[in-house]
């Protein structure tokens, strides 16, 4: 596969966030092309592209801008998840921090085409660069016509009000997010009613994430067909393929979807220190453990399924040899544990035992019982969790157990105390 | 693991909080906040209000907790409830820099557990513990943090959540004992160092707008890696067919210094794999263009577009034995 920057074409460009370059560089020519479409003809075409989510879920996005009622009288809003905090995942923020007027592009397009006048960025607290560029860029937005009244002669009016988060991984959860946009706790709703019908302020609500929205006005400007054909059938598009880890060159490549792993790692210059392959992460720390049997299967939604794991954020965290998949599967738990909302005890409770029990066995106290019991207590946890991060939590765990149960039970049998090397880094605050 | 029982103490009987001891100018600021959402919906203010009361007593105390109430018309447990929540409002004074060490799993094993535990041994603090007074210059708040997103700098730092990127523990030890000393070493990414409840108001909505921060750095080289690399190889994504080009920059020539940039992103939209019209683009320099933050570009990536790509030519992806 070939490298096709669409979404990071900008990168390393000449501050390429600053509107006047981005207008040089093709910027907004996707909006004003869409405000001379019909809105239903916008989410016709985005349908049509079978632009899938990039939050890691990959539900259709024309699908989910289709759902929103229309001539329902009520006001309409796009709510942009910019949460980013799913272990591994680094795609949004460069995105924000490089080239955030293509977000607002596709957010005002998005506007447009479901009728929304107000779209609100969430961004994570943390990611403070993020807020300061987009919120400048937002600014520059409504000095030159694309935000405010009347934008390019549309007779329209569209707003955007950023909006930054306080620290809770929680609220990529798109229910949580909502409840936390509303100056509230962030846990999850039940669904249905789905977003779409009563989201923010129970009203009929978009939420997409940053690289979904990000690819819109490429789409408007390239066609459905054209963005179609970037990537695999079922998968269309691009991908930025997040590496980390034990990688030469990590980093942000952009490639159709159904890229391999064999190819990423040729991309980045192969493993860092020398060693072999070891285990690695298709999409964030939510979606099952992959191994080097793993090298060539292609990184797009349906194969990923297929093979028992999730293309997610497409963020590949690469682990080698010398790693240890115990020692990685704790501290992962740790922070789910950490970031458990609290609502629903099989998540609230379930991710406090098995961190537990994984820094026993770690530590050099485990027993031969607690690899049966961390399987049971997963699947106590996955499908009757409250929501996702539940679900999520236990894909590393009986995913390692699948693949490495060997590792569990050496570190077991040899029962060598380790308890000086505690890695636990992650959780509450002393 | 500890717990603690701090985590309850926003609520004190015995002292119930004053929404009063902050100035009128924090209360204008407060009512700005609310201008951002609907009519009718205040509430959605109170994030941001938070980290408004977090700017001017470098902690969310229980008189902020009886502000955001009173502004807001919550009860104080509605906003105790928020505030306990979330992990960036800090419940003690929190020091003129929060220095927080990702321990995720991947930054973790690459080193930033390593990184925290020589931080906290140096500063002799712990978990969310504050190496000197905090009213005082040079005070430094550690915490270890979950995934900062930046997993391809990996390990990464933050100071008062700017990153540097690409830690060591003796970078880690060096950076602390810098900002001990009153220094502001500039991040990797992101605006000049400011003090924690500066970049607390910034986090509420009121962003540092000044020129070094509007043109600060946000990219390295794992931002730019496949980008560079595409343009070494001469690979590019198919260009839009031409009936859907329409009001593309391919057909307008750019001028000067921005020629390169432009004549990039009209290769990609017309599919040219060469990225021809860029070859006799001269190479745009930073110091020739006020505009474009001399001081703040780093050396190791100027723009280079154009010039990157003039030894490729539209077979070099073949040489990968990959086509397209």
């Amino acid at each position: 596969m070939p490298l096709t920057p669409v979404l990071t074409k900008r990168f390393g460009t000449k501050a390429p966030w600053q509107i006047e370059n981005y207008l040089r560089l093709d910027g907004y020519a996707g909006l004003e092309k869409a405000l001379t479409m019909p809105p239903d003809d916008i989410i016709a075409m985005v349908k049509e592209s079978n632009l899938r989510g990039r939050g890691g879920a990959g539900f259709p996005t024309g699908m989910k801008w289709q759902f929103i009622p229309q001539n329902d009288g009520k006001p309409h809003y796009v709510v942009v998840n910019a949460d980013e905090g799913e272990p591994g995942t680094c795609r949004d923020l460069p995105i924000m921090m490089n080239d955030p007027h293509s977000m607002i592009e596709g957010i005002i397009i998005a506007c447009y085409a479901v009728r929304a006048n107000h779209a609100f960025v969430y961004i994570r607290g943390e990611a403070v660069h993020a807020i300061r560029r987009v919120t400048q860029a937002v600014n520059e937005a409504y000095a030159r016509g694309y935000l405010g009244d009347d934008v390019r002669g549309s007779g329209i009016r569209f707003d955007i009000t950023v909006h930054g988060g306080a620290g809770a991984y929680i609220c990529g959860e798109e229910t949580a997010l909502l409840d936390s946009l509303e100056g509230k706790r962030g846990q999850p709703r039940l669904k249905p009613p789905f977003p779409a019908t009563n989201g923010v302020y129970d009203a009929p609500t978009v939420v997409n994430n940053v690289g979904t929205l990000c690819s819109v006005p490429y789409i408007v400007l390239g066609g459905a067909a054209w963005y179609k054909d970037l990537g695999p059938e079922g998968s269309p598009g691009t991908s930025i393929y997040s590496l980390s880890g034990r990688v030469k060159n990590p980093g942000q490549y952009e490639a159709p979807m159904g890229t391999t792993l064999r190819e990423l790692l040729e991309m980045a210059g192969g493993m860092s220190r020398g060693k072999e392959l070891k285990f690695w992460t298709p999409g964030g720390a939510s979606c099952p453990l992959l191994t080097r049997e793993h090298l060539d299967l292609p990184l797009d939604f349906d194969a990923v399924a297929k093979a028992g794991s999730m293309n997610g954020t497409s963020a590949v965290m690469i682990f080698d040899e010398d790693d240890s998949v115990v020692q990685a599967v704790l501290k992962w738990t740790q922070f789910y544990e950490h970031e458990s909302c609290g609502k629903c005890t099989p998540c609230r409770e379930g991710n406090y035992w098995t961190a537990q029990i994984l820094e026993r066995i770690w530590t050099g106290h485990g027993t031969l019982a607690d690899i049966d019991t961390l399987l049971d207590v997963s699947d106590n946890i996955l499908g009757r969790s409250f929501c996702a991060l539940g679900d999520g939590a236990t894909s590393c765990i009986t995913s390692s157990i699948k693949y490495f149960r060997d590792e569990y039970l050496a570190l077991i049998e040899t029962a060598t105390d380790r308890s000086t090397v505690s890695p636990a880094l992650t959780g509450v605050s002393a | 693991m500890t717990s603690s029982n701090s985590r309850l103490s926003l609520i004190d009987i015995e002292r119930p909080g004053n929404p009063d001891v902050f100035a009128a100018e924090v209360r204008a600021a407060a009512l700005e906040i609310i201008t951002r959402y609907p009519a009718g919906q205040s509430r959605s203010a109170l994030l941001p209000m938070l980290h408004l009361v977090q700017s001017e007593q470098g902690y969310v105390s229980a008189d902020g907790i009886a502000f955001c109430a009173d502004v807001l018309d919550l009860t104080k447990a509605q906003v105790a409830a928020v505030a306990t929540f979330y992990t960036m409002y800090k419940r003690k004074p929190t020091g003129e820099y929060l220095v927080s060490v990702c321990t995720n799993t991947l930054c973790g094993l690459l080193g930033g557990d390593d990184i925290y535990r020589a931080l906290s041994a140096t500063l002799g603090v712990g978990m969310n513990q504050t190496a000197g007074n905090p009213d005082e210059a040079g005070s430094i708040t550690l915490e270890h943090a979950e995934c900062l997103a930046a997993c391809d700098y990996a390990p990464v730092v933050t100071v008062n959540y700017e990153f540097f990127d690409n830690q060591t523990t003796e970078s880690a030890l060096g950076l602390v004992k810098d900002l001990q000393g009153g220094k502001r070493p500039q991040p990797n990414r992101g605006a000049p160092l400011c003090s924690f409840k500066e970049i607390s108001r910034q986090i509420a909505g009121f962003v540092d707008d000044r020129p070094e921060s509007r043109l600060a750095v946000a990219t390295g080289q794992p931002t730019e890696v496949g980008v560079k690399l595409a343009q070494q190889k001469g690979e590019n994504a198919p260009g839009y067919p031409v009936s859907h080009n329409a009001g593309s920059s391919a057909d307008q020539p750019a001028a000067g210094s921005d020629q390169a940039d432009a004549a990039a992103v009209a290769a990609h939209n017309t599919g040219a794999r060469d990225g021809s019209s860029a070859h006799d683009a001269p190479l745009s320099t930073s110091a020739s263009d006020p505009a474009a933050a001399a001081s703040t570009e780093p050396a190791a990536h100027p723009d280079t577009v154009g010039g990157a790509k003039t030894d490729t030519g539209p077979d070099q992806g073949e040489l990968f034995g990959k086509g397209d």
